[in-house]
C-alpha cells in the first residue's frame, strides 16, 4: 500500500508512480490531492489492483485500463473509462461527459449524475460485456450509437429530466435498463421500450448488488420498482441508407 | 528591432479561413465588484495548461482602470516604431490623449520575443474631423477607428479598447503571459483567461485571445463552422474581419445585437446558441413567436459548430456552450463569486470547496451579472 500525494503533479509523473509501484507489487494506492491529472491508470492491468482517488481526476480516468479498481471520492471529468478493457470506476460524485467511450468490458459505477453522450460507441463481444451504471441523470445523446453491453440509469434522485434529448440515437446493440420510466414518445424511432421480465431482473441482481455494496446504500430501494427496458430495433438501422435493399 | 520580431508581423496575411482549437477557458466574477488580482485566474488556467500547446494565452480584465474609468483604454502592438508614429498620428489628430505608456512588462525566461505594447487612456474629440461629414457618437468613433487601424495600417493592432477593463494576450503559456504582464500587480472584479491550441493558424500576438472590442471580450474553445455567413453578415454593419479566425464574429456579433440593436444580453444568446426549430415547436405560442422571430431576423448570426465562450461586458459574464454541447463548460459558485472552466479541476484549484458545481446544459447560458446577484443556473449536475 503506498500514498501518493499528487498536489502539483503532472500526470506523467502520477503515471509512473503507479506503474512503478505496481512493478513492485503494491496492490493498494491512496492518492491525494488529485487535481486534474489526465490519464491516471492508463493501461495499466490487474484485477488486485485498487487505486483510491482524492480529489478531482482529469479527463480520461481509466483510458485502456485492464483489469484494477479506481474509487473516486468526489466528481470526476469528461471520458471517465475512455475504451476499457476491464476492471472497475466507482464515482461518489458526478461524472463528466462521453463516459465510457468505446468502452468494451468492465463496470463503471457512477453514484451522482453524469454529463452528455454517456456510453458512445460502447461495444460488447461474447464474455466482454461493459456495463455501467448512474445513480442520478443524465445529459442528451444517451447511449449514441451503443453497439453492446449494457446501461442502467437509476434516477435516483426522481428528477423530472432524468435523461436529454436524442435518447438512444443510433443504437443498434446492447440493453439500456431504466428505473424511471421515461417520456418515450419523444425519443429514437431506432429503439423499442419493454417493461423488464424476471429474466432480466435477475442479470440484473448482481451489478445492483455490488453497485448498492460499493457506495453503501439500500438495494432494496434501488430495485424496489418495475425497470424497463430498451433494446434496438434492429441490429443495422443503416444497412440500406445508401444502397437498395 | 530584432531579427526575431520581423517574423511576429501583426499584419499577417495568412490564408486561412477557421481555426480549430482545443482550448481551455477560465473566468472569474465578483458579483459585487470584490477585487482579486492575476494570480487566482494565472493559478485556475495553469491547470489547463495541456489544453494549449504555447502559442497563445491571454486574460481580460475588468475594473483595473479605476483611475481612468470615463476614458477609453487601448491597448496596442506595433511591430515596429514607424508603425507606431502613423498610428500616434493619427490618435493625436481625432482623440484627446489623458495619458500613455508602455504596458508594463516582465522579461521572463519563457516570454522572448514581443511587439512593442503601448496603452493610450483617451476620449474622441469632440471636434474631430468626421464631425463635419455625419454625427457618429464615441462608441461608433472608437469601433470605427479600431476597424480602420487593424485594417489600414501595416504592423499595429488595438487589442483592446474598451473603458475600464484590458486584454493582455500573446504567444506563450496563459500562465507565462501572466507573468510577462505582471497581473499579479493587477486587480479587477471579473477575469477570463485562455490557453490556446490553434491547429489551423500559426500563433501570432494578435491572433491570442481575447478578443474585444470596447467593454466586449471573449474567449473560445471550439470553431465557429458558421464564420463564412457570420462574416458576410457583419460585413454589411461594417465590421472589418481582419484578424483571421473565427473567434472575432463573437465579439463583434454581440457588439452589434446588445450595444447597436439594443437586445438584453438573455435574447442575443438565443441568437447566437438558439434553439432548435424541433424544440421552438413544442414551446408556449408567446415564446414561440418570439424564439421565430429571432431565428428569422437573426439566422445570419447563428453560431454553429463546437464550442464553449466566456464572455466579458462591463455589465457581467455569460459562459454558454453551442447547442449539442461539443466542448465542456463547468460552472461553480462561492459565495458572491462565480467560476467557469473547461475543466472543474481549474475551479477547484482556487476554491476547493464551492458552494455549488454544475455543468450548464448545452446552449443554456450562465449569465452572471453585476450588483444584481443573478447566476442563472441551467444546471444538468447540482450537489
Amino acid at each position: 500500500m503506498i500514498t501518493i500525494d499528487a498536489n502539483g503533479m503532472h500526470y506523467r509523473d502520477l503515471n509512473r508512480l503507479i506503474r512503478e509501484g505496481i512493478e513492485r507489487g503494491v496492490k493498494k494506492f491512496f492518492l491525494e490531492n488529485v487535481n486534474g491529472q489526465y490519464y491516471i491508470g492508463d493501461g495499466i492491468k490487474g484485477d488486485d489492483i485498487i487505486i483510491n482517488i482524492n480529489g478531482v481526476p482529469g479527463n480520461d480516468l481509466g483510458v485502456f485500463m485492464d483489469g484494477p479498481t479506481i474509487a473516486v471520492s468526489g466528481n470526476a471529468q469528461d471520458n471517465v473509462g475512455n475504451t476499457m478493457n476491464a476492471g472497475k470506476i466507482l464515482i461518489k460524485g458526478d461524472a463528466g461527459d462521453v463516459v465510457g467511450y468505446g468502452m468494451r468490458g468492465g463496470r463503471i459505477y457512477i453514484l451522482g449524475n453524469a454529463g452528455y453522450r454517456v456510453g458512445i460507441h460502447m461495444k460488447g463481444y461474447n464474455e466482454q460485456l461493459p456495463v455501467i451504471i448512474i445513480g442520478g441523470k443524465v445529459g442528451s445523446f444517451f447511449a449514441e450509437y451503443m453497439a453492446g453491453g449494457v446501461i442502467v440509469l437509476l434516477g435516483l434522485n426522481d428528477a423530472d429530466d432524468t435523461a436529454g434529448d436524442y435518447f438512444a440515437a443510433g443504437m443498434h446493440g446492447g440493453v439500456i435498463y431504466l428505473r424511471k420510466k421515461i417520456d418515450f414518445s419523444k425519443y429514437s424511432k431506432e429503439v423499442e421500450l419493454y417493461e423488464a421480465d424476471d429474466n432480466d431482473m435477475a442479470f440484473l441482481k448482481k451489478y445492483l448488488l455490488e453497485y448498492a455494496d460499493d457506495f453503501n446504500i439500500s438495494f432494496e430501494n434501488i430495485t424496489g420498482k418495475p425497470f424497463y427496458k430498451i433494446i434496438p430495433s434492429s441490429t443495422r438501422p443503416y444497412a440500406h441508407l445508401y444502397t437498395s435493399a | 528591432m530584432t531579427e526575431g520580431l520581423k517574423v511576429l508581423k501583426l499584419k499577417n496575411k495568412f490564408s486561412v479561413e477557421r481555426d480549430i482549437s482545443g482550448c481551455g477557458l477560465c473566468g472569474i466574477i465578483n458579483a459585487k465588484k470584490v477585487k482579486t488580482n492575476g494570480e487566482s485566474i494565472k493559478k485556475a488556467i495553469s491547470v489547463e495548461h495541456d489544453r494549449g500547446n504555447g502559442l497563445g494565452g491571454g486574460f481580460a480584465v475588468y475594473g483595473n482602470y479605476q483611475n481612468y474609468a470615463e476614458l477609453y483604454a487601448f491597448h496596442i502592438m506595433y511591430d515596429n516604431l514607424s508603425a507606431k508614429d502613423n498610428v500616434e498620428e493619427y490618435l493625436k489628430n481625432n482623440f484627446i490623449i489623458e495619458k500613455e505608456e508602455s504596458i508594463p512588462t516582465s522579461k521572463t525566461s519563457k516570454i522572448k520575443e514581443h511587439p512593442y505594447l503601448h496603452r493610450y487612456f483617451m476620449k474622441p474629440k469632440p471636434d474631430r474631423q468626421d464631425k463635419l461629414f455625419h454625427d457618429m457618437g464615441d462608441d461608433d468613433f472608437v469601433v470605427q477607428s479600431v476597424m480602420s487601424i487593424n485594417e489600414k495600417y501595416d504592423g499595429a493592432y488595438v487589442f483592446s479598447s474598451g473603458k475600464n477593463m484590458g486584454a493582455f494576450k500573446g504567444v506563450g503559456y496563459p500562465e507565462d503571459i501572466a507573468d510577462f504582464y505582471e497581473l499579479d500587480e493587477v486587480e479587477g472584479y471579473m477575469w477570463t483567461a485562455h490557453n490556446r491550441f490553434p491547429t489551423n493558424t500559426p500563433g501570432w500576438w494578435g491572433g491570442a485571445h481575447p478578443f474585444t472590442l470596447l467593454d466586449w471580450s471573449i474567449v473560445h474553445n471550439g470553431e465557429i463552422s458558421s464564420y463564412g455567413i457570420n462574416k458576410r453578415y457583419l460585413e454589411m454593419y461594417k465590421y472589418n474581419l481582419s484578424l483571421k479566425t473565427d473567434t472575432e464574429v463573437i465579439t463583434y456579433i454581440f457588439d452589434l445585437l446588445v450595444r447597436k440593436h439594443g437586445l438584453p444580453i438573455e435574447l442575443a444568446t438565443l441568437v447566437l446558441a438558439a434553439p432548435f426549430y424541433q424544440n421552438i415547436d413544442k414551446m408556449d405560442n408567446e415564446k414561440k413567436e418570439l424564439l421565430t422571430t429571432l431565428r428569422q431576423i437573426y439566422g445570419s448570426a447563428l453560431l454553429n459548430g463546437p464550442f464553449a465562450i466566456v464572455f466579458g461586458y462591463s455589465g457581467g459574464m455569460v459562459a454558454m456552450n453551442d447547442r449539442i454541447k461539443l466542448r465542456p463548460l463547468v460552472a461553480a459558485t462561492m459565495g458572491d463569486f462565480t467560476y467557469v472552466a473547461s475543466e472543474e479541476a481549474a475551479i477547484r484549484a482556487i476554491c476547493p470547496s464551492p458552494d455549488a458545481v454544475w455543468s450548464p446544459k448545452a446552449g443554456e447560458p450562465v449569465i452572471v451579472k453585476f450588483e444584481e446577484l443573478v447566476a442563472q443556473k441551467g444546471g444538468l449536475i447540482g450537489l
